[in-house]
């Protein structure tokens, strides 16, 4: 094997405002080999990778491309240096061809879609793609439209090739294709970037690893001379205190049973695999995962926003005595049943409120059909809005003010402050201090135990590995939309928690 | 190497969106737009006729209010074009693009002159008009209905969907055009009922147009109050700005579609019924005379408020009187006006980017 | 009779196919221009403005100058109109709906506008202008096409100009699917941040297929003058034909081969009612309804068949905004 250097950044940092995204990043990529960048969200893998693929432009610090110092300023600079990532978004025209996607925007030479495909078919067969280069963008699986984004920069003559969360996306099988291709094109001497979370799969197809945790370089090792469990401890590191405060709620009940819960997406995805749990009246239960594995369709499926493939979600109502299931039951039917349940998306302007509307307008967005005449009652709302305002500190003009004006975190306490004002008996709240300064995070998790104490059912979708393990009771961990463990929070460690969350597909021994 | 960093191309400017413009700043970038237009047209006037600028405007003026005839003929021409402009806009504030307004106030034209033809001697006068108003409104809110029934089903594009209804309504008044002639086979149907006026809106205190400018003027704070304090029009708005937002809620989005087309096209119907029964007392292919695309504009620039509808109206129906009093008095065609309208708009359109978007110009230290 | 019939239809097409074929260059880049109806006018009344100025001034009319000028006229009419639809959608991102808008208002007013103006410098007692020795020109058909009987008739009479129309169809479409820019172009429409991710400059492609369209959209108005109209220009003659060629373009599902056989259908279609006996004159304007009707059925076909080659371009109708990905 060469050990030429196809490309090194030295002291790479990038700041965002003031969040630092990468501080002092210092990577070696030989020629001929594979690199796994390893770290949990937030850790500053994709902002490190858009340095080089020229969508970011480093603060300072430098990169060196097959020795000589470079300035990458533009995706077009990156195609030059054959550098070619292929984004976890695909970006690709849904009524064209495979073939005419891969050609797209690259000229070489007088335009004949015949030596074009027959040129893209070599580099099929050298690598051992399975592609059918006539069919549509639109007709395709998922896994073949990331084969259509790997031959695209293949075809632009790439010899470093970035890969961000390939596998997130694959079943095992196509996975275990993925890494035979990507190992042809080791052979052929490429340099291969993949940014991942899953341990086995780093541990079977790279040579390095380099960790990154909060926007630092931790390391970089040999895959060889590593396992799983250094790996782990690097990446999530020592357990910090938050000091966030957690209480013990007497005579809990079943609020919330979910059973065997399956959902399979537009694109036939299998987003949901027998998802199995109870959240308990007066107790939060914390949701962690690798983002992208199927919280978000989870707690969607429980709004009423989602149809089931298969499973139940049954709901006891303490009032009544009753159990309803709400699968297939939309919002309104959910409320009719009289069961408050509050949501907090994830996507706070584009689902939870209406940027472009005032805050009293948006306290109404669940209320609005209150009273029986025709017309909006605007007392209520206006009132809840100061009292929302007052009591949780919205740093605001006014009432009157639409929200997509307010900054991120008087956003979410606009969203937030709205839920819980509902009363509910079921609140779920995804990521629900992302993107928050500290204070106002600590204001969110006091919302939350405030809740809970009040005997409602919590559950928190979270990032954090430190918050969860202080702030919930429980936590159920996913993996690529199956359970891979629930933990009591009080007991589990972050390393646990850890090994949970990358466990991939090929691990569990349940069905296929 | 070709990577040298100074060769990069440095626009001169980038553009980026507001976040936000405070409403005072916003209306100053209209205004200084109208007058930008203003002076164009002027230079094209002038250019045109070889008169004095300033004669130019004072002519316009008087073209429009100039008389007091005049003056109620620019108020019942605004009426008019707000009414359509009242009908489109809650489709629009849905982002439906309903452009078939033309056509729908056809069919509820239409609808009232077929009333007028038929019960003129069956039905007491009160009666036959209120006759007339309802199946003016409901021929107008089926015409509506039928592109969003297809809409909410199968996501048929509407804009093309609705252009196309224009066109077949044009024919079918055409068709009845010949139908109803009087005399027979000269494809028109002249004014309907001369003698007994039956089916006519009455003049009130010897204004013809009153009654119709009233019910513009009702209409306009119905349609104010429904889209700013009732619940449906809460939910247009927020289907309009996310789908998503709507789901979350549990908004029936198609339920809504198929409403709010219904009462925008019973909106063009009360509209065609009043251009019939209120001024023209007939009805014929260009009934609705492109009012149905103007307010559109009228719909838009005003942003969709129903109040500053009143005032974009106005200025289109000042603007088109103005022209045409340009022209007749300085010897040039009667299209004159349309010239002018066209330059109008296009100022009032292209001065929103600068209420949406600002240029950036790029820093010295880029290039360090 | 038949013959005569499919001639007819052939030559009520020709504008028709100008028209949708400018359309669809416009809209395969994402633009939907409303205003096509009154660049096809502003292409008919410049190229009557060019003619009007050479037949008045000059001595001896020269062959070449007489069909150059009004075709001259009519590509810096057209340019014009395109140039005011991309500035205000491309470069200021406004509302395409109601810049069209806009366009055909203004378009329509500057044809009869200057139509009017035309006819009053003749002083003639009719509201047209005639340019009988321009069109004369224009309508020059090959020169053997009469010995060939019906053959001749239905394949071989009529003007370069109608040629030329099939010739763009035919061209425009080896353009879409042959080309390297007409796949760049159909990207651009489909998804423009696609597009400029592969590099492609979006605006460019944007205000270069508008202009084009704009073009050989205003043909349609010229040789609906020179040749249907036999030289004579009078004010709002042209009619819907503007918004008819629109409604071929969703006939033709964005195919501008498919659009030639759909002129001559919608031609066909719009003078059936002179062909059929009988026919009371309330019932002729019933058959002018059908290819809109005919529009109407495909579009909602195409609709609920979700096939989506058969989808207009994804993108159209929307500005594209770089910081919006």
């Amino acid at each position: 094997m060469s050990t030429q250097v196809a490309i090194e950044l030295k002291n790479i940092t990038k700041t965002f405002g003031s969040v630092v995204a990468n501080k002092d990043i210092n990577l070696t990529v030989n020629r001929g080999e594979i690199l796994s960048i390893l770290g949990e969200n937030g850790s500053g893998k994709t902002t490190l990778m858009n340095m080089i693929s020229g969508i970011y432009f480093p603060d300072h610090g430098q990169i060196f491309v097959d020795g000589k110092e470079v300035v990458i300023r533009s995706p077009k600079d990156a195609f030059d240096l054959k550098i070619g990532m292929i984004h976890q978004h695909f970006k690709l025209v849904d009524v064209f061809s495979a073939a005419e996607n891969i050609v797209l925007g690259y000229d070489d030479g007088k335009f004949n879609m015949k030596k074009s495909t027959a040129k893209i078919q070599k580099i099929l067969d050298r690598y051992g793609f399975e592609l059918d280069l006539n069919k549509k963008i639109y007709q395709m699986s998922v896994s073949e439209k990331q084969t259509v984004e790997i031959v695209k920069v293949l075809y632009r003559g790439a010899d470093i090739l970035i890969l961000d969360e390939p596998t997130a996306v694959l079943t095992p099988q196509e996975t275990e294709k993925l890494f035979n291709v990507l190992r042809n094109m080791r052979r052929d001497d490429k340099s291969i970037i993949i940014i991942t979370h899953k341990l086995n799969e780093v541990m079977e197809i790279s040579d390095k690893v380099a960790v990154l945790r909060k926007g630092e370089y931790i390391g970089t090792v040999n895959t060889s001379e590593t396992t799983e469990s250094v790996l782990t401890e690097m990446m999530v590191g020592k357990k910090i205190d938050l000091n966030i405060e957690r209480t013990e709620v007497e005579n809990k009940e079943d609020r919330l049973i979910v059973n065997n819960m399956c959902y399979v997406n537009r694109d036939g995805v299998k987003v949901l695999n027998h998802v199995s749990f109870t959240a308990k009246s007066g107790e939060i239960l914390g949701i962690a995962g690798i983002a992208g594995s199927g919280q978000r369709e989870l707690l969607e499926s429980i709004a009423g926003l989602r149809h089931l493939t298969h499973g139940s979600i049954l709901y006891n109502n303490a009032k009544t005595g009753k159990q309803d299931n709400l699968r297939d039951k939309t919002p309104v039917q959910i409320r009719e049943l009289g069961i408050r349940l509050s949501f907090v998306p994830e996507d706070r302007l584009g689902m939870g409120l209406v940027g472009n509307m005032d805050i009293v307008d948006n306290m109404m967005l669940r209320s609005y059909k209150k009273g029986k005449t025709a017309f909006l009652e605007k007392k209520e709302p206006r009132d809840l809005a100061e009292k929302i305002i007052d009591e949780l500190e919205v740093v605001t003009p006014s009432v009157n003010t639409p929200v997509r004006r307010l900054s991120g975190g008087n956003v979410q306490k606009v969203l937030v402050g709205r839920e819980i004002a509902a009363s509910p008996t079921v609140l779920m709240a995804a990521y629900p201090v992302r993107g928050l300064d500290i204070n106002s995070s600590y204001l969110i998790y006091n919302l939350l135990n405030e809740q809970k104490q009040k005997g409602v059912a919590v559950i928190f979708v979270g990032e954090d590995l430190d918050v969860l393990l202080e702030l919930c009771d429980r936590i159920v961990v996913i993996s690529s939309g199956q359970i891979s463990d629930i933990v009591d929070a009080r007991t589990a460690t972050k390393e646990q928690l850890g090994l949970l969350m990358t466990k991939s597909k090929g691990d569990s021994d349940d069905d296929k | 190497m070709t990577n040298n960093p100074s060769k990069v191309h440095e626009p001169l400017f980038h553009i980026i969106k507001r976040t936000a413009m405070p409403k005072w700043q916003s209306w100053i970038v209209r205004i200084v737009s109208v007058l930008a237009a203003l002076i164009v047209c002027g230079v094209v006037t002038v250019l045109l006729t070889g008169e004095d600028p300033i004669q130019v405007y004072v002519k316009m003026v008087e073209g429009a209010i100039g008389t007091e005839r005049r003056i109620w003929t620019l108020a019942q021409n605004t009426a008019m074009l707000l009414c359509v402009a009242l009908a489109v806009t809650p489709a629009f504030k849905m982002k439906f693009w309903n452009i078939g307004a033309e056509g729908q106030v056809l069919a509820g034209g239409l609808a009232s002159a077929a009333c007028m033809i038929f019960l003129n001697d069956k039905l007491s006068p009160v009666l036959l008009i209120l006759v007339m108003l309802v199946v003016s409104v409901a021929a107008g809110a089926i015409w509506g209905l039928i592109p969003a029934f297809f809409k909410a089903h199968w996501n048929t594009n509407e804009t093309l969907f609705t252009l196309m209804m224009n066109y077949i309504a044009m024919c079918i008044v055409s068709y009845f055009s010949y139908e109803w002639s009087v005399p027979k086979g000269s494809g028109h149907i002249g004014v309907i009922n001369d003698a007994t006026e039956a089916g006519w809106l009455p003049s009130i205190g010897g204004k013809a147009y009153l009654c119709n400018i009233l019910v513009v003027a009702a209409l306009t704070a119905f349609m104010y109050v429904y889209l700013k304090y009732s619940k449906h029009g809460y939910e247009i708005s927020v289907v309009g700005e996310s789908e998503n937002t709507a789901k979350y809620i549990g908004i029936n989005v198609k339920k809504v579609i198929l409403r709010t087309m219904l009462l925008s096209g019973a909106l063009c119907g009360i509209a065609g019924f009043l251009l019939v029964s209120g001024t023209d007392h007939t009805v014929n292919r260009d009934t609705a005379g492109g009012r149905g695309f103007t307010a559109i504009m009228v719909s838009w620039l005003a942003k969709f408020d129903p109040l500053y509808m009143i005032l974009t109206s106005l200025l289109i129906v000042f603007l088109q009187r103005g022209a045409g009093e340009i022209s007749t008095s300085f010897g040039l065609n009667d299209s004159f006006s349309e010239i002018i309208t066209g330059i109008i708009i296009f100022f009032i359109i292209g001065g929103e980017f600068f209420v949406n978007y600002q240029l950036k110009f790029r820093e010295k230290e880029a290039n360090k | 009779m038949l013959v005569a019939f499919i001639q007819r239809a052939v030559v009520q097409g020709i504008p028709l196919l100008f028209g949708s074929t400018g359309e669809i260059l416009t809209e395969k880049s994402g633009n939907l221009n409303l205003g096509t109806a009154g660049v096809m006018y502003v292409g008919g009344i410049t190229g009557v403005i060019g003619a009007f100025l050479y037949e008045q001034n000059a001595a001896q009319m020269n062959t070449f100058l007489t069909i150059f000028i009004p075709i001259l006229s009519s590509i810096l009419g057209s340019l014009l109109m395109g140039l005011i639809y991309a500035f205000l959608t491309v470069t200021l991102r406004a509302n395409q709906n109601v810049t069209g808008l806009a366009l055909t208002t203004f378009g329509v007013g500057f044809g009869n506008f200057f139509g009017g103006s035309l006819i009053k410098l003749t002083d003639s007692d009719v509201p047209s202008v005639t340019l009988s020795a321009t069109s004369l020109a224009f309508k020059k058909g090959l020169p053997f096409a009469d010995k060939l009987g019906w053959f001749g008739e239905v394949f071989l009479s009529y003007s370069f100009l109608a040629y030329a129309a099939i010739a763009i169809a035919i061209i425009v479409s080896v353009y879409f699917n042959r080309t390297r820019s007409g796949l760049n172009l159909r990207a651009v429409g489909e998804n423009p941040a696609t597009a400029d991710a592969a590099g492609i400059n979006v605006g460019r492609y944007k205000y270069v297929s508008i202009c084009l369209g704009s073009i050989i959209a205003g043909f349609g108005g010229l040789y609906y003058v020179m040749d249907y109209a036999c030289g004579v220009w009078s004010n709002n003659a042209f009619g819907d034909r503007g918004w008819l060629a629109i409604a071929l373009v969703i006939f033709a599902i964005w195919r501008p081969n498919l659009s030639i056989i759909g002129s001559i259908l919608f031609g066909g279609l719009f003078i059936i009612h002179n062909y059929i006996p009988n026919l009371s004159m309330s019932d002729q304007e019933l058959f002018k309804m059908t290819p809109y009707l005919v529009t109407i059925i495909v579009l909602v076909v195409i609709s609920m068949l979700k096939k989506r080659e058969f989808q207009p371009p994804e993108s159209l109708g929307l500005s594209y905004f770089r910081e919006d990905r």
